[in-house]
């Protein structure tokens, strides 16, 4: 490879955000070009490089991450720069940084606020939050806004997110801010975030100019209304334990399941868990313990195990209740997970609108690692495992498991096309075993309470306890554990179902609606299939009559051209002709809109047989249903 | 690739193609498969000398058991499986996907796109006078190739034969997202200020035009583009010893254009800016 650089050069805060994360550069070769100050002699002779600095392209994406952080947007000095850190060609990592709507390649103010426009908010007042936000917010006011998909907080709708550039915020242990960084003193300029939901304008815009000292968020457990009540299995410790203390964790019974791991060895906890039926609770569902077993036995290493915790489907955040309220479970989920499946490395990508997941997570692994809990010789039982944790950038498409591999990478979040499956060729070329959150956190109740038990709660087909998002029109939104096999109406019914309920977006953007008179729908794979709907990531949103359904539909329909990663035709082209076709009825019914109807089946039919992945093979199914379940347009 | 030097012998795989028996070795796609019973299936974005990005979706078939349509161009032939090329529901995801894609971008100088439109009944006019298109000005900011993005598919074949799979040099890349993603240089610059070496690998590649020669994009907006009266002659290129095969395409006793014939064993199609673009002394009758 024969690398050509531009001569654009960083300034001096973009390359000590850069060299924070990658150290000193070795050599004059990783400095900016011509800058033959630091030129050795030796230098000229010799360079590092090669496969070893390429070999670092997984940092590609950290590294945005540290520049967008500590500027707020992306420069040519500074991608150049960093591409030269890591030998990769700019015109690709180019192509990285204008994938992600989290970074920008155009100078914007320091502090972005996002607001969520999405399906829960809109229905909870995002237009007027969005028009208040603004008119308080003009020009010149060193915000900027912008719209945003589901920020995960949906129980809260509406909801806004801030994130403030600036040089890192100082911690515990960090040295004393001196002069001669070039920002010292300046506290306002650290970097810091604030999540502010439910929102109204004046808070958001309170938030935005001052985001260190924002109101705190509220804990967790406000997210889950049966906190504290006896009987949960995966939201027992949640509002309990303190999500900061390991101590408190183990006085819960933590890290017992890793002590049965240990005790089954890592086919006794594949065994397990195929005995115990899990399956995956991230929309798929497929077996995990298959997925297990398949990763275990491939004889090419290393294995990796990777955690996808990028919850972006409109409507859900039980992962990030589930991170929030006991993040430590997670990761004693993750280190049996790696043990079962032989991996040393665990990968937690977690997505990147989720500031309080990303603190209380880092804290646990470094608190699980001095404890010995992780690292070269897990409780002391001579398995090495470890667990590094990647943000995420603002892409719905990186929750697909070989997108996020190829985020993961340093790639563009491209899904690959299958086979080769992730079990063989996953995660840097190397078998792969990836679960989502929800999925992992259900091994540790399997190990303590045996397959069998575990087995008995839910139905034969659906085994376990689940977790539902409920959202929307509903007087006590959040995160709800029922066993498989409940019916929708009883989980309404616990969550307080409105008295003019009109439908229920059951699954996500990329599940389905049903009618308000099918609360009898048994919350189980096989039940919602049989109904002609899905679970998916277990999202059930409330849609009242007083929401304007068309405009919904017209949202989810956004959604999916914007989130499009744009790799192949019917989901590049696809969904922006659905969405046009959506415009055009929007206040038509009947005949008028029969021809479009028509032409949205027509494109909706080939979305779903030709892309290659799940989101453009789902992105027609929530408008088909309300077209043919619900009667939009009639 | 269609130069595939004589290696250790392939088992062969059985499978069901539209009903009859196939047999095909170990490795090959259903593509391949298709083309050795003589069955034609469009493709744009699969190439002869690139590893397929499967990303047009108009080669799509019917797998027996499978959820969704399969990409004939990428998807391997596996023993038992049972393939059908012409079924109602390949024969609209392909229209549709024309549909799509006439309808956003401009395939005027795609080989064989009309016919397939016509082929499928596709009606790219039907999604109404305001549907989007890609909307882009050609960039002209080089003597030698010219980018007209208007015309382009987003196929990847340029981004591989740039990258990894033939130049290494990097130079373009897709950028942006979804309808929004393009093919581009890094920072979005002019040609001139990237990394390109100007081997015009990536025009050799190109299947709608999007990339053309800068005489060819010249010819055409005066008009005096005329493929029929072209004549093509391969030759041994004389600027330096690797001896690449470029084949110059004369219109008038000038040359054109010069490609390279994809079935060399050693060069694939692929040249240098010398062998590629250095033509004019030939020509220089002062
Ligand atoms: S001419 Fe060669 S170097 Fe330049 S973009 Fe095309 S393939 Fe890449
Ligand atoms: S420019 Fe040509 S080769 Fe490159 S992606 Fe577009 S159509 Fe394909
Ligand atoms: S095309 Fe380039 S590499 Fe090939 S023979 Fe000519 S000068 Fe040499
Ligand atoms: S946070 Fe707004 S829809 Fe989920
Ligand atoms: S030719 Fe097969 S997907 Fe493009």
């Amino acid at each position: 490879m024969d690398l050509h650089f531009g001569d654009s050069k960083p300034t001096d805060e973009e390359r000590e955000a850069v060299d924070a994360l990658l150290g000193p550069p070795g050599s004059a070769w990783e400095t900016a070009f011509g800058d033959s100050t630091v030129r050795s002699d030796a230098d000229l002779r010799w360079a590092r490089g090669g496969r070893a600095a390429r070999e670092r392209r997984d940092l590609l994406l950290p590294g945005l991450h540290a520049v967008n952080d500590r500027v707020g947007w992306i420069s040519e000095g500074a991608l150049d720069y960093l591409c030269r850190r890591l030998t990769v060609p700019p015109a690709e990592a180019y192509g990285v940084a204008t994938f992600y709507s989290m970074f920008s390649v155009k100078p914007r103010p320091a502090t972005v606020l996002h607001v969520c426009t999405d399906v829960a908010c809109a229905a909870k007042g995002s237009a007027e939050l969005c028009a208040g936000v603004e008119g308080r917010l003009g020009l010149g006011s060193g915000v900027s806004v912008e719209r945003s998909p589901c920020l995960g907080l949906c129980e809260r709708a509406p909801a806004a997110l801030v994130v403030r550039a600036g040089s890192p915020a100082a911690g515990l242990g960090d040295p004393p801010p001196d002069s001669r960084s070039s920002h010292a003193g300046e506290a306002e300029k650290a970097h810091a975030t604030a999540v502010v939901a439910p929102a109204t304008p004046e808070a958001a815009v309170l938030a935005a100019s001052a985001p260190e000292t924002a109101e705190p968020e509220p804990p967790a457990s406000l997210a889950v209304p049966q906190a504290g009540q006896p009987g949960l299995t995966l939201l027992r410790r949640i509002g309990v334990v303190d999500p900061a203390s390991l101590d408190d964790y183990r006085s819960h019974g933590g890290y017992s399941a890793l002590r049965r791991a240990f005790e089954l060895g890592p086919a006794g906890v594949i065994r397990e868990v195929t005995d115990a039926g899990l399956v995956g609770r991230g929309g798929a569902a497929f077996p995990t313990g298959v997925k297990w077993k398949a990763t275990a036995s491939q004889p090419d290493r290393p294995h990796y195990l990777v955690c996808n915790a990028d919850e972006s489907e409109p409507g859900t955040f039980k992962d990030r209740v589930l991170m929030e309220g006991d993040p430590y479970s997670l990761i004693e989920a993750m280190t049996i997970a790696g043990y079962a499946v032989g991996a040393h490395k665990g990968y937690l990508y977690l997505r990147g609108e989720y500031p309080r997941a990303l603190r209380l997570l880092g804290n646990a692994i470094e608190q699980a690692r001095a404890r010995g809990l992780l690292g070269d010789d897990v409780l002391g039982q001579g398995y090495a495992f470890d667990i590094e944790i990647r943000r995420g950038a603002g892409a719905y498409i990186c929750g697909e498991e070989t997108a996020l591999f190829n985020s993961i990478e340093g790639y563009r979040g491209e899904p690959r096309s299958k086979p080769p499956f992730p079990v063989e060729k996953g995660l840097f070329g190397k078998p792969t075993a990836e679960n989502n959150v929800e999925t992992l956190v259900n091994v540790l109740p399997i190990l303590t309470m045996g397959a069998e038990a575990y087995a008995a709660i839910g139905t034969e087909k659906s085994t376990g306890p689940k977790l539902f998002c409920v959202s929307g029109s509903v007087e006590r939104p959040g995160i709800y554990e029922l066993p498989f096999g409940a019916t929708l109406g009883e989980l309404l019914g616990l969550a307080g179902k409105p008295g003019n309920l009109r439908a229920v977006l059951l699954g996500g953007a990329a599940g389905g609606f049903v009618r308000a008179d099918e609360m009898d729908i048994p919350l189980t794979f096989e039940g919602t299939r049989a109904a002609g709907t899905t679970l998916g990531s277990g999202v059930v949103l409330a849609i009242d009559d007083t929401v304007p359904l068309p405009r919904i539909l017209l949202r989810i329909a956004e959604f999916f051209r914007d989130e499009s990663c744009g790799q192949c035709v019917p989901c590049r082209v696809g969904t922006v002709r659905q969405e046009e076709a959506l415009h055009r009825i929007a206040e038509r019914t009947g005949a008028a809109a029969a021809g479009d109807i028509a032409l949205l089946r027509e494109v909706g039919r080939a979305m779903r047989d030709a892309s290659i992945c799940g989101l453009g093979q789902t992105a027609w199914n929530a408008v088909e249903s309300a077209i043919d379940r619900l009667g939009a347009y009639e | 690739m269609t130069a595939i030097p004589l290696g250790v012998p392939r088992r062969l795989v059985e499978f069901t193609l539209d009903g009859q028996e196939a047999r095909v070795p170990e490795g090959s796609t259903i593509l391949d498969a298709c083309r050795a019973a003589g069955k034609d299936i469009p493709t744009l974005c699969q190439g002869d000398t690139l590893t397929p990005k499967n990303a047009c979706r108009v080669c799509v078939v019917e797998v027996e058991g499978a959820r969704t349509l399969a990409p004939a161009c990428s998807r391997k032939a596996e023993a038992g499986m049972e393939v059908r090329t012409d079924t109602e529901r390949a024969r609209h995801s392909r229209k549709v996907v024309l549909e799509l894609l006439a309808s956003s971008v401009n395939l005027s100088t795609t080989p064989r796109a009309a016919e397939w439109i016509k082929e499928y009944e596709a009606k790219p006019d039907r999604f109404g006078p305001d549907a989007a298109r890609v909307d882009e000005e050609p960039r002209v900011d080089n003597d030698l190739y010219v980018r007209d993005y208007d015309k382009c598919i987003l196929c990847y074949k340029c981004v591989d034969a740039c990258g990894d799979q033939w130049q290494n040099t990097f130079a373009i890349s897709v950028v942006g997202r979804g309808f929004d993603a393009r093919i581009a240089v890094e920072h979005d610059a002019p040609l001139t200020d990237s990394a390109c070496v100007y081997c015009g690998n990536c025009v050799e590649v190109c299947p709608t035009g999007a990339l053309s020669f800068k005489s060819e994009f010249d010819m055409r907006a005066a008009g005096t583009w005329n493929e029929a009266e072209q004549t093509e002659t391969t030759t041994v290129c004389a600027y330096c010893g690797v001896g690449c095969n470029l084949t110059l395409h004369v219109q008038d006793n000038e040359i054109v254009k010069v490609t390279s014939p994809h079935d060399n064993p050693v060069t694939h199609g692929n040249l240098c800016i010398k062998g590629r673009f250095g033509y004019q002394h030939v020509q220089n009758r002062d």
